[in-house]
This record gives structure tokens, C-alpha cells and sequence, in this order.
């Protein structure tokens, strides 16, 4: 088994490992925030962008949520590495996602209780998270259980940024407020608090940052485009 | 006299209720496979099967096991294995039956497998004490409901293909203004039922 992950190691990263990939672990971290933030780059697990970003409150917790249940997947993956076979890893992923996802769960229910009522549901939806799924099977598979931990971390603190910039302008416009505090003291835009306003600021983000990228390879044509 | 509650139940849970518009799940594949119209409805109509079927198979383990051996914390794990199960079995049968339509959604398909969508209609089942009947149309209505919003991204998408759209919003980002403004239509059937 091990074996075979090795091999499949060569075809994707041409036998270099992740930490080489990147420099360092602060290389791998800022891989995670930036380079394939999982709302702007990879345009994964959105679901809960929408859903939960009315205020600022909602946003950050269930970041948070994704990052410990990211960590801990990453962690659990890595050190059972050499026994999972190649073969079954998939249920087995599923399964390892789904128990902490059941653990931050009944954390939030017992500790959380008011914004557990609001996104409960996002909460178990975790569950279903691509880039989760994604992480454990491209990294954390294949690499040492630090490695995997500093790319878990990566990753969460690049959603939960990501997270927090869309519930920062949908709060601050559509109620005025900043984590329930007032900040603007006028009639709000109700507009963004709405689906709507919602589905519109993560357009806007998305082609900011798609021009931010064509400003800065601005010779290479029609690179910055997403194409998903 | 039931059968106007499963009526009710189908109308809200299709459009008041709008799986995309107003619980926002499913929107990896609601942009993902809504660049053609093709795609959309094959998509559409393996959706509206499978989450029909899952809900009917997981509201039976649930209340018939689950509850009795009070295991329902387990919900997640057990939901997800059962949802995984069928998905596979769509899956293969998809590929037997018709080839050319497993190679076009190809990667999506695979992705069906963990999308929250599916996952959430027998969440919400069992959250809401739904009875066997109610949870199958429930899951029949989500699906609709969730097959109505493909296929008007879908059908947007294709025209869109045509315009002149400003460099940085080409892709997902006009898609993305594009179901915002269809959400801002869907708007209008809020409060049309209340369950």
C-alpha cells in the first residue's frame, strides 16, 4: 500500500513533497490563505457563503467550525495513512469527516446554543464539504502528520478569512451593525441581508479578485478567468 | 385530505422554500454543471431520483432502527453512508444505461456523492418529525425545486455565451450576479404557503 501511494505521489507532485512544494510551512499557510483560498481560487464549498454570512457573528463561527473539523481531518487522515488502503480510502475519508464533524457539532449544540439554532444545519452539512474531502485526499494522504496539521491550518484560516470578508460587507450594508454592534446609524440596504445580495457580493469578490490576478499577469491573456 | 398537505409540502419545498435561493445548498453543482442545457436537465432529473429515493431509505432506517436503538446521534455518519450507497449505484447504472451522458457530467457525478444537497433533505426530514409520505415529497418538491433553478441558470447561461460580458466577471462571477437577480425573482413566492 504504502507503495502505491508513493507512486501516485511521483504522477502528482513529480516526487517532491508538499513542504518542498511550498518553502516552508509558512509558505504551505499562506498557499492556504491566497494561492487556493477555497471561496475566491477554487470556487469549493459554498454553500454556507451564502447561507450563513448575514452577520458577522454566524460567518466566523462556522469558519471556525471548518477549520477544527479541516485540522482534525487532516491529522486523523495523515496518521492512519499507511493503513487505509488505496482501494476503500474513500468511504473511510468520508467516515473519519463525518465522526468530527459529529463531534464540533454536538459541541456547538451544547456550548452555542443561539447560533447553533441559526446554522445548525450548515453545521452538518460540513459533512459534505469538497474541500475537506479534497485536502485529505490530495495532502493529507501523502504526507507527515505536521506537514498535513500547518496545511489543515492553512486552508481553515484561508475559509474562515474568506468567511469574514463576505459577512464583514453584508452586515456593515445590510444591518448597519458590525458583530451587533452599530456602526452606521442610517436606514440600511435590507437588499444584502437578502439571497440575493448574498449571491451579488460573492460575484463582485470573485471578479475583483479575478482582476487583481489579470492586473498582475496582465500579458498572459485570459489567464485570470475561472473557468469552473 | 392529506393529499392537500403532500401539495402543500411539494409547492413550499420547491419554490418558497428553494433549496438554492433560500437554503443556499447545492450551489457547488448549481454553478458547476449549469454552463449547458444538456447537462442541466440529465443532471436534473438524476437529482430529483436520487434525493426522492434517499429520503424514503434514510427516513425508514431512522425511525425503524435508529430511534429504537437510540442511536440518532449517529444521524450524520449513517446518513451519509446510506446517501453514499445509492449515489454509487446511480452511478453505475447511469454509466451502463447511458454513456454519453456519464461522460459529459463526468467529474459532477462523482461529486454527487458528498453534495450537501442530498445530504440535507433527510437532515431536514428527520428535524422536522416528517412522516414516510411527507419525507418522500418533500425530497420529490427540493428536487423540483432544485431541477427549476438549474435549468433557468442553465438556459441564462447559454444566451449569456453571446454578450459582451466585462473581462473579470466572465465565468462564475456573472453567473453568480445571474442567480442573484433569480433569487430576487424567487423572493416574490415568500410567504405564499405557511406550513
Amino acid at each position: 500500500m504504502p507503495l502505491k501511494s508513493a507512486e501516485k505521489d511521483t504522477q502528482q507532485y513529480e516526487g517532491i513533497t508538499h513542504l518542498q512544494r511550498h518553502g516552508s510551512y509558512w509558505g504551505i499557510i499562506l498557499n492556504g490563505i491566497f494561492g487556493e483560498n477555497t471561496v475566491f481560487r477554487l470556487v469549493l464549498s459554498l454553500c454556507p457563503t451564502v447561507a450563513v454570512t448575514t452577520s458577522l457573528k454566524n460567518g466566523f463561527i462556522l469558519g471556525v467550525a471548518v477549520l477544527f473539523v479541516q485540522v482534525m481531518v487532516n491529522v486523523t487522515v495523515s496518521a492512519m495513512r499507511k493503513f487505509i488502503h488505496p482501494r476503500i480510502r474513500i468511504p473511510i475519508y468520508m467516515l473519519i469527516i463525518s465522526v468530527w464533524v459529529t463531534v464540533i457539532d454536538m459541541i456547538m449544540a451544547a456550548y452555542a446554543r443561539t447560533v447553533y439554532a441559526q446554522i445548525g444545519l450548515y453545521i452538518q452539512i460540513i459533512v459534505a464539504y469538497a474541500s475537506i474531502f479534497a485536502r485529505a485526499e490530495l495532502v493529507a494522504s501523502k504526507n507527515n502528520i505536521t506537514t498535513s496539521l500547518v496545511d489543515g491550518i492553512g486552508m481553515g484560516v484561508g475559509y474562515v478569512i474568506a468567511l469574514v470578508i463576505i459577512s464583514f460587507f453584508r452586515e456593515l450594508l445590510g444591518r448597519g451593525t458590525l458583530w451587533g454592534f452599530e456602526i452606521i446609524p442610517a436606514k440600511p440596504l435590507l437588499i444584502m441581508i437578502l439571497p440575493t445580495g448574498g449571491f451579488m457580493i460573492i460575484g463582485l469578490l470573485i471578479a475583483f479578485f479575478n482582476w487583481i490576478e489579470m492586473r498582475s499577469n496582465k500579458d498572459k491573456g485570459t489567464s485570470g478567468v475561472s473557468h469552473h | 385530505m392529506e393529499f392537500g398537505k403532500l401539495f402543500e409540502l411539494v409547492v413550499a419545498a420547491s419554490l418558497i422554500n428553494n433549496f438554492v435561493f433560500t437554503r443556499f445548498l447545492g450551489l457547488c453543482i448549481f454553478f458547476g454543471v449549469s454552463k449547458k442545457m444538456e447537462t442541466a436537465v440529465g443532471m436534473s432529473i438524476t437529482f430529483t431520483t436520487v434525493m426522492v429515493v434517499s429520503a424514503g431509505l434514510s427516513w425508514l432506517v431512522f425511525e425503524k432502527i435508529m430511534v429504537p436503538l437510540d442511536i440518532t446521534f449517529l444521524k450524520i455518519i449513517v446518513f451519509i453512508g446510506i446517501v453514499a450507497a445509492f449515489v454509487q449505484s446511480a452511478d453505475t447504472i447511469m454509466r451502463k444505461v447511458s454513456p454519453m451522458l456519464y461522460y459529459k457530467l463526468g467529474v459532477y457525478l462523482a461529486l454527487i456523492t458528498t453534495n450537501c444537497i442530498i445530504l440535507a433533505v433527510p437532515l431536514i426530514n428527520v428535524g422536522e418529525r416528517y412522516t414516510f409520505l411527507e419525507s418522500i415529497f418533500f425530497g420529490l418538491g427540493s428536487g423540483l425545486g432544485f431541477a427549476l433553478a438549474l435549468i433557468l441558470l442553465a438556459s441564462i447561461r447559454e444566451k449569456l455565451d453571446l454578450a459582451d460580458v466585462p473581462r473579470p466577471f466572465r465565468g462564475m462571477p456573472i453567473a453568480w450576479i445571474v442567480a442573484s437577480l433569480i433569487a430576487l425573482a424567487f423572493a416574490g413566492f415568500a410567504g405564499l404557503i405557511t406550513l
